[in-house]
């Protein structure tokens, strides 16, 4: 090396680190001011159609880009109000319902939305029977006989016929979940790909889900521009909406799985909202005087539920007796302080008919007089299959522990999510944690799975939560049923409580807490607030300082 | 070997194809083996794991001819054995199947996240050699001093902290309080729209096309991850620089150098390190293909989307075929740098070469 390129090298050297030390100086980083940024654990995407995508995070996407016949009003969640829909009756029989679409609506295409592209929404989503079609299915819509059931009468009217006399708010509440949403026909028909029908698959198309899978035929007040897989979602103003246009022209969804990572970008205000804050985390961002909190109850509920295959645990006593001996205080106190509040029933707060009722406390006398009474005074050994997530597995140990008080010893077998839900769904647990999210705003989606279970034969074919319990109860079957029925809401709603008093007193479930989502949010952000379900986060109304 | 090199006749050309072909099959013969075991373990693996892959796609609420439709269609009601060849036919048409998770064919998604880890990789073994090695060396040349100390324990600390717990100190301390390094990712959101990949190496591609800019922004992005993991690297490095240093310095033909009156430098940096640069070579290369099989945490930690966190979300999700393809990309990055250490340690060991 000569002398004279060594002194360059030097320099260059010199000049690096003099530019680290320059740009080193402490400055807040700033997103760009038309711009949202949102740090989101976006890895449970799977497909950005409507009728086929169900996860948490894509609920938000949907919700924000599609538009719906009819949506959840998130001030009063027991009513729904209209979206693309104009206004709709209900027939006297309660099994026609019909639906005036708003005048001179649009797609972000361009194309007008009509009567048509609604009937075909419902039609796709029906016929391609992937995750969300079993909320259609309710109606009693089959791929055989939706073309006739969800039909266009003409470009603004359109009618859907069910099966059964249904309570409206539970077919007006289902058809605020995304699944209802309206496609673009004429954008989507451009890319449907042939298939070769087989026994499964009648129909000789794909109905444009590969392409509808990562590209966007909406409506809504933005329009997907990207989805890169476990990387980033990219939504922009949709500017042909026909609502009120959102005030950022940008809302960018980073994928941050770490909590304490989503933590330092947001206090570095490299991000504006930190979406999967842990309990630690969250209380410093509370601390934080240039930062803010937003939160919201949601629909999901924690459980330890209790098989009924097991003689032990089959016995009533000893299902109260469990009852008693979680420490929910404790619990709620710390292992899901901000994140959730202790719920003991299992309607989620703020749903028709939910009691908010919790009677059960600690009770580590009462619970070794009721397994005495069982033929256990000397308790039992059991096993328990949990998640080695949190809060579940911090919940589980608090169990392990004050049931181990009562001389019932619980052998926690830690695995993997997918994994204990695998054992789960095949009824091979002792005891299991886990959490049921509703699928929509309505007491039927908890109460059709807590309380009913048609066939408890092995080979029963609604997995229900009752089902993996093997709780094999008939009476309660029918009175879900007779529930979904009742066309008076306020009748409707007594027989959810008596439901839920049911099950607190003898289902083999021990409901813990309501699950409570938690946002960090810059200071700078206006406008910025949770809905009470995962597709009601809206983000039209958000702007910046 | 080389005796038995020397003692042979001289062979014919004929001879000499022979034995080309014979060794070409040898080698084509170990590759096939290698890549079917590696396969078919894989696979069994992703099929005995008690997690059901339809719950991947489907969720745990879809109904029950969902549920059965979507099995039909992923071929999971056939036998296991029928489903490998499915599988293998698949792979040979240059197929490795659709992910589940993304919904892209595998070969998309690899060749999306494996430049990412590929691009952190190489910076940490370019930080981890060349620091390693010069530390290792001094700590060889001084040994039992303060500074070999100091090395020794450098190297112990990177073999045993966490690597999760350093990653988010070192994201506290140069992140989130001196700012001089950027998160989350790989570029700032600014440059999402502007810049377009083109080799998928960021950094390459940001000076390839001139925007310095962007190659600033990167550079920021990567320097910690990288670092980091050039650190665990270096840590490995240096005590095999600093024992294969020690075996070299303590032959005769150092003494006779020393006794001819070379400088010291010359001693050490030509003729000890070129030694031991044949086996430490074979120390690089692994090390580097450790690092390329995608640190999990580091990628989870910084959000870097590599194919080390690809795979771990694939796997715990039953996402077989992404499982396998990038197990395949793996195998073939594994098998491909150990051909080049052997080019390597040919180039460098003449002992070694044929004649």
């Amino acid at each position: 090396m000569t002398v004279h390129l060594r002194k360059q090298l030097i320099a260059l050297a010199a000049g690096v680190s003099l530019a680290v030390i320059a740009n080193g100086v402490p400055a807040l980083a700033a997103t760009p001011a038309d711009t949202l940024v949102e740090a989101f654990a976006i890895d449970d995407i799977i497909s950005l159609d409507p009728a086929e995508a169900f996860e948490l995070s894509t609920a938000e996407v949907t919700c924000n880009t599609y538009d719906l016949l009819v949506r959840l009003d998130i001030n009063d969640t027991s009513k729904v109000v209209p979206d693309l829909a104009e206004s709709w009756t209900v027939s006297p029989d309660r099994l026609t319902y019909t639906f005036k679409l708003k005048p001179g609506l649009v797609f972000a295409s361009g194309n007008p939305i009509t009567a048509e592209d609604v009937a075909w929404s419902f039609e796709r989503a029906v016929k391609l029977n992937l995750n969300p079609a079993f909320l259609l299915n309710q109606f009693g819509l089959t791929g055989d006989n939706v073309a006739d059931k969800a039909k266009a009468v003409d470009p603004t009217t359109f009618t859907l016929t069910v099966d059964q006399p249904y309570a409206p708010s539970f077919v007006l509440n289902v058809l605020t979940s995304t699944v209802g949403s309206v496609v673009d026909k004429k954008l989507v028909l451009e890319h449907v790909k042939p298939v070769t029908p087989s026994d499964e698959n009648k129909y000789d198309n794909d109905f444009g889900n590969g392409w509808l899978k990562t590209n966007y035929a909406g409506s809504g007040p933005f329009v997907t521009r990207v989805w890169k897989p476990s990387e980033a979602v990219v939504l922009e103003r949709n500017d042909k909406y026909f609502g009120e246009k959102a005030k950022l022209a940008r809302v960018i969804y980073r994928h941050i799985k770490e909590s304490s990572g989503q933590r330092l970008a947001l206090e570095a205000g490299d991000i504006d909202v930190a979406r999967n804050l842990e309990p630690g985390d969250l209380e410093a961002v509370q601390a934080n005087k240039d930062l803010a909190v937003a939160s919201a109850a949601k629909g999901t509920i924690y459980y330890i539920s209790l098989n009924q295959k097991n003689p032990n645990l089959a016995k009533p006593e000893v299902i109260e007796a469990l009852k008693y001996l979680v420490d929910y205080d404790a619990i709620g106190k710390t292992l899901i302080k901000g994140i959730g509040q202790i719920h003991q029933t299992f309607l989620p707060k703020g749903q028709l008919g939910a009691v908010d009722e919790n009677p059960y406390k600690l009770d580590l006398a009462k619970a070794k007089q009721l397994l005495a009474g069982a033929g256990l005074p000397d308790g039992f050994s059991v096993t328990m299959d949990v998640r080695s997530t949190q809060p579940v597995s911090g919940i589980a140990e608090s169990f392990q522990q004050t049931a181990g008080q009562a001389g019932v010893k619980v052998e926690i077998i830690p695995g993997d999510g997918k994994q204990t839900l695998t054992k789960y769904r095949a009824r091979k647990h002792d005891i299991y944690i886990g959490q049921w999210g509703s699928d929509y705003w309505d007491p039927n989606s908890n109460a059709e799975t807590f309380t009913a279970n048609p066939d408890n034969s092995d080979d029963g074919k609604s997995k229900t939560l009752a089902w993996r319990n093997a709780w094999d109860v008939p009476a309660l079957t029918a009175k879900t049923k007779s529930a979904l029925l009742e066309e008076d809401p306020a009748k409707r709603a007594a027989i959810y409580k008596e439901l839920q008093e049911a099950v607190l007193k003898d289902g083999p479930f021990v409901t813990i807490f309501q699950q409570i989502e938690v946002a960090g949010l810059s200071g700078k952000l206006k406008g910025f607030r949770l809905g009470p379900t995962f597709d009601s986060n809206f983000l039209a109304a958000v702007s910046k300082d | 070997m080389a005796m038995a090199g020397t003692v042979q006749a001289p062979r014919s050309s004929q001879a000499r194809a022979r034995a080309w072909l014979l060794g070409f099959l040898r080698f084509a013969t170990v590759i096939v083996t290698t890549y079917l075991g590696l396969l078919a373990v894989t696979f069994f693996i992703g099929r005995v794991i008690p997690i059901d892959p339809v719950l991947a796609v489907l969720g745990d609420h879809a109904s029950a001819s969902a549920i059965a439709q979507a099995r039909r269609e992923m071929g999971l009601d056939l036998p296991l054995w029928q489903q490998f060849l499915l599988y293998l036919r698949q792979v040979l048409s240059g197929d490795l199947g659709t992910s589940v998770l993304t919904t892209n064919p595998v070969t998309t998604d690899i060749v999306r996240v494996f430049p990412a880890t590929l691009e952190l990789a190489t910076f940490g073994t370019i930080v981890g050699v060349a620091i390693g090695i010069p530390l290792g060396v001094l700590a060889a040349v001084r040994r039992g001093s303060l500074a070999d100390q100091v090395v020794r324990l450098v190297g112990l600390a990177g073999y045993s902290i966490p690597i999760f717990w350093l990653a988010l100190v070192g994201l506290l301390f140069f992140y989130a309080r001196l700012r001089w390094v950027a998160f989350p990712g790989r570029i700032d959101v600014a440059y999402e729209y502007t810049f377009t990949p083109i080799t998928g190496l960021y950094l390459v591609d940001a000076v390839i096309q001139g925007q310095w800019d962007v190659a600033w922004d990167v550079f920021r992005h990567i320097v910690l991850p990288g670092c980091l993991l050039g650190y665990f690297s270096l840590a490995y490095v240096s005590r095999m620089t600093r024992s294969f240093m020690l075996n070299e310095l303590g032959q005769e033909y150092i003494v006779a150098a020393r006794a001819k009156g070379l400088a010291e430098r010359r001693v050490i940096w030509r003729h000890a390190l070129r030694n031991a640069a044949v086996p430490l070579v074979t120390v690089v290369v692994l090390s580097y293909a450790s690092l390329l099989e995608g640190s999990v945490l580091t990628e989870i930690v910084f959000s870097w989307p590599g194919i080390g966190s690809y795979i771990t979300n694939a796997l715990q999700n039953a996402d077989m075929s992404a499982v396998l393809g990038g197990t395949l990309i793996i195998g073939s990055v594994f098998i491909a740098l150990n051909l080049l250490s052997d080019v390597l340690y040919r180039a460098l060991d003449p002992r070694t070469r044929v004649r």
